[in-house]
């Protein structure tokens, strides 16, 4: 009997949503890290039991977490499960420092502030991790202030990849409202050296090398924030979703506009089509079917709430520009919260469900690709991220 | 003995029941009372003061004896009252709104 399993990070904590293949009766266990935030937590394709956490705080700072039983016991890698010599528990993995070798890369030490000056790099925290498809003791993380880190000892220990950095438009980059964030990690299936990722505000980047050389893949973004609309760098790209059945096609909510790439990022054209708005954070694709796809809009970059009170998933079953509002069982009138870009997700049951929170705190579910939809819970932390895990 | 008082979430981090004892050698600084306390327990690292720059995180302070440690140098011998064990090192989370 399939089952799923919901991870969902909060700002106050961590929370594991479990169903059978029907998710109609939900368990709920938490709160994991009562009062931290958890920007985001994702198991390993390969062994599913493993769960990585991003644990952090602006007080005390960032702690990666680790579960190997589903769940049920968390430990910081070194710590807690190792202990020293006098039985404390040790752990550094929430070191995350960033190369300034000769020998790996160039060492940037500044990027664009808000004000157009230079600022350096400064650790911040995990924005998101994302798990090898073939390693489970390796994972990726995203970081604020935008780098990408990787782990092969089970996040013991993080080294940057320090080439993205050093692509030489670092000093170009700038912060979002959210911070100067590497948010999204996406690993081709088909081909382990190549990598996309997606940095706010500075746009997408692509590796077909497992990290050393990286090329901003930009073209045909155009942003009215930024004096050059179509620079090669500079674009607040919000997420970057694509479907593991088809590598290469890639859709993007950027800060407004939907897009879409039918080559690997190389171009872009818009598919916003009949939306309604075209701001917004979330968007995924249909685990079995490549061209339905699913977008939250919101109204508009200083409203981050739906448009008229009325929480909307929009799909579209031809790859954009066609779009149907999805409804059904989300609430209509009064709604004002938002759905952030790591909140939503698809597991891959037959009938492919869909999942997102919300900054109000409720986790919707819909067992039949966006017909129907119900909450999960209602009340939690404003909910940072949400990935589902399918388990047999 | 040095007694350090640590913020709820770093005891939960640490798996610290209560209040932190130590032994610091003379001359008791406050750089050397972290040092101790991060050898004790590693999983503090980076969550009081930055991994590298050993720099204290802006939303933490440091209290002692009613007196305000957070930006005397680390190397200041820490108040008598510390070093004997009469009063705590207070580590303190800043009041910096809920969210």
């Amino acid at each position: 009997m399939s089952k799923v399993r919901v991870l969902v990070g909060t700002r106050k904590g961590a929370f594991i949503l479990t169903a059978d293949g029907k998710r109609e009766n939900w368990d709920v266990s938490g709160p994991f890290f009562a009062g931290w935030e958890i920007y985001h937590m994702k198991g390993s394709p390969v062994n599913p039991d493993r769960i990585y956490v991003s644990q952090t705080s602006s007080w005390s700072g960032q702690v990666i977490q680790r579960s190997d039983d589903g769940g049920r016991t968390w430990a910081a890698p070194g710590g807690g499960v190792q202990k020293s010599p006098q039985g404390w528990p040790m752990g550094e993995s929430n070191r995350f420092v960033y190369d300034t070798s000769d020998e790996t890369g160039k060492p940037l030490t500044t990027h664009q502030f808000y004000d157009g000056t230079q600022h350096p790099w400064e650790f911040k925290r995990v924005w998101h991790l994302e798990p090898s498809l073939t390693d489970a003791e390796a994972v990726y993380a995203g970081v604020e202030d935008a780098a990408i880190f990787q782990s092969k000892d089970g996040a013991h220990s993080w080294q940057e990849l320090p080439a993205l950095r050093g692509h030489g438009t670092g000093p170009q980059w700038q912060p979002g409202a959210g911070g100067m964030c590497l948010h999204t990690i996406v690993l081709d299936p088909k081909d382990p050296k190549r990598i996309y990722i997606a940095i706010s505000a500075a746009g997408a980047f692509r590796t077909d090398d497992g990290g050393q050389t990286w090329k901003p893949i930009n073209k045909g973004l155009r942003s009215q924030f930024i004096p050059d609309q179509d620079a090669e760098v500079g674009h607040c790209v919000h997420h970057i979703a694509m479907s593991a059945r088809r590598p290469g096609v890639l859709f993007m909510q950027k800060h407004w506009d939907v897009m879409r790439s039918d080559d690997a990022g190389d171009s872009w054209r818009e598919v916003s089509g009949n939306l309604p708005t075209d701001f917004g954070f979330a968007i995924d694709v249909h685990a079995h079917e490549p061209e339905t796809i699913f977008v939250a809009p919101i109204k508009s970059d200083s409203e981050h709430y739906p448009l008229d009170g009325k929480l909307q998933v929009w799909r579209s079953k031809t790859g954009g520009n066609e779009w149907q509002a999805m409804t059904e069982g989300l609430p209509q009138q009064n709604c004002y919260v938002n759905v952030l870009r790591d909140a939503m997700a698809v597991d891959s049951l037959d009938d492919c469900g869909v999942y997102f929170g919300t900054t109000g705190g409720q986790v919707y579910v819909s067992p039949d690709a966006g017909d129907h939809w119900k909450p999960i819970v209602r009340d939690l932390p404003a909910v940072l991220s949400v990935e589902v895990q399918t388990l047999s | 003995m040095i007694r350090v008082e640590l913020p709820h979430h770093l005891r939960v981090l640490a798996q610290i029941g209560g209040e932190v004892t130590l032994e610091v050698a003379d001359p008791v600084t406050l750089r050397r009372v972290l040092d101790a306390l991060e050898d004790r327990y590693p999983v503090l690292r980076g969550t009081i003061r930055d991994h590298d720059t050993l720099k204290r995180r802006p939303f933490l302070r440091f209290f002692a004896c009613q007196e305000d440690l957070s930006h005397d140098s680390p190397d200041n011998p820490l108040p008598e009252p510390v070093t004997t064990g009469k009063e705590p090192l207070l580590v303190i989370g800043a009041i910096a709104g809920g969210c």
